[in-house]
């Protein structure tokens, strides 16, 4: 299996705990069409997975195979067994046709008490949208709530199908930061797809990616200086690189991360940011 | 009071109801009313196969109404037809040859538009009881699958995510619609199924807040439709399953008229 390059400062991971889930050596052709050829990933607890890559690249394919939606026709996945997933799929519409508020959506494949629902909400700053029905929600609120609803599994794996979508400028960076905190409280593992380069690097550890195949993978500061990634993002990457964030942390002497905040106590796992 | 004709078919007509209500929810939220529909129409070649084999009429109309909703099912897949079309074929075709199948059997002398348009006025006393066993079953089925088949219902991808079967689901759910249409063909018919499953469900939405709240009150509307056509069709002398159905439609039409709005 091809192990991914984590770098200097990667936190020594490659001989910690098995993955939560891993693609190994993943196909998927329809008909005469490859969507995925060969695709390794490997998602490990605590650790934040970013898959970019251009439309059409076959991202969510891979979700989707990842999740067991559908089947490859090579390679397969493994995942850990009693492996809890909260998901949070691309594109939610709910049909009005359904009368759904927050708080039953919530518990629509787990049964949770109204508190736990409401510490779920609170999590991710929703706990006033219990009683909205779902179809009045706007873009930010409703990914916020899909959100709490996977945490409300108390997943081990949350995987994250563009979850800024419908979601204003200033608003992504939020909900990134937000994932991030969620990561870092619960240490859970986290596999995301963005095409949001800029924003989303703050907060992943491992970047894939992917353009049926993957092109390059590894920490953000790597994977933006990558050639492949480079031709496949070049303007959007040079736009990335002069992209003046703000910093909810500073760097160490080493360039690893330090909260600004009093650190975690396992001091594991912190956000890293690229070209700051 | 189980001796009067018209005791027997309120009850009965009542009990088909309020099994029919709940389910209808599902079929008007998956948005399988014609699906519905298709799967009606072909019973009259279920009750041809009863017939035929000399079995309970019931069964064998919950196996061809299954079989039909597999056979649609599988067509599915088929993309060069749209689901509409395939459905119109699949209604009328069925229909076409459940009649027939029946016609072809010159010793039958069966009372064609009892089967059509229903005859609940003729609800037995030992049929009384099969309605209730029937609708008490499809419920309890109902309640012990409802939240995996509202989740598959609101969003496929993310309960089978999370672990739902959603195939097996899905089966149990069509085979629900089957048994609620061989023993609600006895009340409003086989042409007239449908509008029991979906014109309650239909009526109940705008003053549902949660999907449970919309199956209760589909149940219960139900219940005054037949309650109402019953007593119209006596009153006016009117045929009872139109009737029903007409008063169905009448509470629909209650329900689209605006309230004030209650401060929230």
């Amino acid at each position: 299996m091809h192990r991914h390059d984590r770098g200097a400062d990667g936190g020594g991971r490659d001989d910690g705990p098995a993955p939560l889930i891993a693609a190994v050596g993943v196909g998927v052709a329809v008909g005469q069409r490859t969507i995925l050829d060969g695709i390794d990933v490997a998602v490990h607890p605590r650790v934040i997975v970013t898959v970019v890559g251009p439309n059409g690249a076959g991202k969510t394919t891979l979700i989707r195979v990842l999740l067991g939606l559908i089947a490859p026709s090579a390679g397969s996945v493994r995942r850990r067994p009693g492996l809890r997933v909260g998901y949070l799929p691309q594109r939610v519409a709910f049909d009005p046709v359904l009368p759904l508020n927050v708080g039953r959506l919530m518990t629509l494949t787990v049964r949770r008490s109204r508190e736990e629902v409401l510490a779920a909400l609170a999590e991710t700053g929703s706990a006033h949208l219990i009683a909205v029905p779902v179809q009045s929600l706007s873009g930010g609120e409703l990914q916020r709530v899909l959100l709490a609803r996977a945490l409300l599994r108390d997943p081990d794996l949350l995987v994250l199908d563009e979850p800024v979508q419908g979601v204003d400028f200033t608003g992504e960076a939020d909900l990134y930061r937000l994932i991030g905190s969620i990561r870092r409280r619960r240490g859970c593992g986290v596999l995301m797809v963005s095409h949001d380069l800029h924003v989303v690097m703050a907060e992943t550890d491992q970047v894939v990616c992917v353009n049926r195949h993957v092109c390059c993978a590894g920490p953000p500061e790597q994977v933006t200086r990558h050639p492949a990634y480079l031709a496949l993002f070049g303007a959007r990457a040079a736009a990335f690189a002069v992209y003046p964030h703000h910093h909810d942390h500073a760097h160490g002497p080493g360039g690893e991360v330090v909260p600004l905040a009093p650190p975690p106590a396992s001091g594991a796992g912190g956000g890293r940011q690229a070209g700051g | 009071m189980l001796d009067d004709f018209f005791a027997r078919a309120l009850i009965a007509g009542v009990g088909v109801a309020l099994a029919a209500g709940p389910l209808g929810c599902f079929i008007v939220w998956r948005r399988m009313a014609y699906f519905g529909d298709t799967m009606s129409h072909s019973a009259l070649l279920g009750v041809a196969l009863g017939f035929a084999l000399a079995i309970d009429l019931t069964i064998g109309v919950v196996i061809i109404t299954t079989l039909a909703a597999l056979l649609l099912v599988a067509m599915q897949r088929a993309p060069w037809l749209s689901m509409d079309t395939l459905l119109g074929i699949m209604a009328h075709s069925t229909l076409s040859i459940g009649l027939i199948a029946v016609s072809l059997m010159a010793w039958l002398r069966i009372d064609l538009m009892a089967y059509l348009f229903g005859d609940i006025l003729a609800v037995g006393r030992g049929e009384l009881v099969w309605i209730y066993v029937s609708a008490g079953g499809v419920l309890a089925v109902l309640a012990a699958v409802w939240r995996p088949l509202l989740a598959v219902t609101v969003h496929e991808d993310l309960a089978r995510a999370e672990g739902v079967p959603a195939g097996a689901v899905r089966l149990v759910f069509m085979l629900l619609i089957a048994v609620v249409i061989a023993f609600a063909m006895k009340v409003v018919g086989i042409l007239l199924i449908t509008s029991l499953l979906i014109i309650p469900a239909a009526a109940a939405r705008r003053a549902a807040r949660t999907p449970e709240q919309m199956a209760v009150l589909a149940a219960l509307i139900g219940a005054v439709a037949v309650v109402l056509g019953l007593y119209g069709s006596l009153h006016w002398d009117l045929p009872s399953g139109p009737a029903i159905v007409t008063a169905a439609a009448l509470l629909f039409l209650a329900s689209l008229i605006p309230l004030p709005r209650m401060a929230r």
